[in-house]
């Protein structure tokens, strides 16, 4: 039981360190062990799949393509120039509000205090391949297209422009 | 294993929904208070986490695997999107030796 509000103790700051760490590289390690703790919690709910595809993709593939961009752009240096404090303090205020309106939505929810038990084996890859390739065949399929769309389009915004044009 | 799953017992369904709200408003004040269009994208990621961790739980409490495969769809848009904006973010650089946001705002014209 402990392990679970310790996780989310570590995340909770390391999400706060990754959007107040001002050089932004810091900010992407941060980021990758905030997104190490979310795989804890996948693993805690014996979510095993989301938690290889979440350690995979997420912290190996989509961090490690962020921080090449920054290294691409020879951006790790603390040059960013921060907003002024009046809209930082209107934005955390804002913030604070959404997550006041979250938790006063919550107050009303019924089934409160029933407990998330992870002896469930949905999560498991045979069950959940079993899902996916069966009711979930056409939009699996779809999401083949958005990513060769995604990774055409990227090519295509990337690519330096030829002066022949 | 039974060492895990006596520990995971025991955690009350809303206290996944606070944890989870937390790390979007986390998510929600990055995205105002920085200029920097990549840790603006970085916290966008953190948003779409947190609601990823909300489904698996919330399949996990139901036993419902309809819940993971859409944390599954979420991860493959999440790719999407990260690799198309960072696209549109080099070529900005390219423009305007910048990636503050304000630099976008010429995109009006």
């Amino acid at each position: 039981m402990g392990i679970f509000y310790f996780v989310a103790f570590l995340s909770i700051f390391f999400a706060l360190m990754t959007i107040f760490t001002k050089n932004p590289v810091h900010s992407v390690l941060y980021l990758v062990i905030t997104f190490f703790t979310f795989t804890i919690h996948y693993i805690l709910l014996n979510a095993q799949f989301l938690a290889v595809v979440n350690f995979i993709v997420y912290m190996g593939a989509i961090m490690v393509l962020f921080l090449f961009v920054l290294m691409l752009l020879n951006l790790n240096k603390d040059t960013e120039p921060m907003k002024s404090t009046l809209v930082k303090v209107i934005g955390a205020i804002a913030g604070m509000c959404l997550l006041a309106t979250f938790l006063g939505a919550f107050r009303v929810l019924e089934g409160q205090g029933e407990l998330v038990t992870g002896n469930t084996d949905v999560g498991l890859v045979k069950n959940l391949g079993k899902v996916l390739f069966d009711e979930f065949l056409l939009p699996f399929e779809l999401s083949s297209i958005l990513l060769l769309t995604a990774m055409v389009g990227a090519i295509l915004l990337a690519k330096k422009e030829t002066k022949e044009g | 294993m039974d060492f895990i799953i006596q520990n995971i017992q025991g955690i009350p369904l809303n206290h996944y929904l606070i944890f989870c709200s937390v790390i979007f408003a986390i998510g929600v004040i990055g995205v105002l208070i920085r200029r920097n269009v990549i840790i603006i994208m970085m916290s966008i990621e953190l948003m779409l986490n947190s609601v990823n961790l909300l489904l698996a739980a919330f399949s996990a409490y139901y036993g419902d695997a309809s819940g993971q495969v859409f944390v599954f769809f979420v991860m493959a848009l999440a790719a999407a999107e990260v690799a198309v904006g960072l696209a549109i973010v080099i070529m900005v650089y390219r423009n305007t030796k910048s990636v503050d946001i304000e630099s976008l705002s010429k995109l009006r014209w």
